[in-house]
């Protein structure tokens, strides 16, 4: 059996579906943070495997997309650093990381 | 890429994947995630990505999870207590996700162009991709300005962190 882009692309979704349920249903917020990561790390995958797969004339991957994907590697490690910044000040004010314990801002 | 490889990789990655989520302890969680994310950069490598599997391991598994278990353990944070479920929650959370796993099976199932195989790469006899230094030259070639613009985008995060970790939060 040789190896297709929908392969590849139902890795990357199911990756996604997994981090999803993950925020969805985990309330410390490090752990939602830590899924979130997760989902972006499937959307690179999935870009990954388009560069591969769209060869073009000169025989070589698209690189557009790899490009993407070191800018979304970037901006990923940036926001972990400020929201890990913002929950560490949560903690200090608060003393808690879970989700159901923050609720000044609930409607 | 040898298909054995595609399905070990892949599902580790899964299984690891899933063992972030049903963790208690957040220690667990993160070494989890560090091990998935190296499958991730495995399969990298098997797309021919050589340098996106580099920097993976590099700033993913490398950096970004040392600052995630640096900060675990800085707050001291054990296991989560258990807490009473909120149902609408568990409930709407599960079905969303199942939702969405089947949309993307039906979705891929009418993707005609997904059942192809990968093309082949064409390469001078006797080399192999160079992928770094096509990569570098795409990237100082046509995406000059994005790139000028994350640098800008971290100058501001490094300042941001600096600014909300002094203020005293009331």
């Amino acid at each position: 059996m040789t190896l297709t882009l929908n392969h590849y692309l139902l890795v990357s979704g199911l990756l996604f579906t997994i981090g999803f349920a993950g925020v969805m249903l985990r309330r410390n917020i490090i752990t939602i943070f830590m899924c979130l990561e997760l989902m972006l790390n499937a959307a690179n995958l999935s870009l990954v495997a388009f560069s591969r797969f769209n060869v073009g004339p000169d025989g070589l991957p698209n690189f557009n997309a790899q490009v993407l994907v070191f800018f979304i590697i970037t901006v990923a490690a940036a926001e972990v650093a400020v929201g890990l910044a913002i929950i560490v000040a949560l903690y200090r004010a608060r003393q808690t990381t879970h989700v159901e314990d923050i609720s000044s801002l609930k409607f | 890429m040898n298909p054995l490889l595609f399905w070990f990789f892949a599902a580790m990655m899964l299984a690891f994947g899933v063992s972030v989520v049903l963790n208690r302890n957040p220690v667990a969680s993160a070494l989890s995630l560090v091990v998935s994310f190296l499958c991730l950069a495995a399969l990298y490598v098997g797309l021919d990505a050589y340098f996106i599997g580099a920097i993976q391991v590099i700033v993913y598994a490398g950096a970004v999870m040392v600052l995630f278990l640096f900060i675990i353990m800085l707050l001291d944070l054990g296991a989560e207590q258990r807490r009473k479920f909120n149902k609408v929650a568990l409930v709407g959370g599960s079905a969303v996700a199942l939702g969405f796993a089947a949309q993307l099976v039906g979705v891929l199932g009418k993707f005609p162009m997904g059942n192809k195989p990968f093309p082949e790469l064409k390469l001078p006899p006797g080399e192999s991709l160079n992928d770094l230094q096509h990569v570098g030259e795409t990237l100082f070639s046509v995406h000059t300005l994005p790139f000028q613009v994350i640098g800008v985008l971290i100058l501001v995060a490094t300042i941001g962190v600096i600014v909300i970790s002094k203020r005293e939060l009331k």
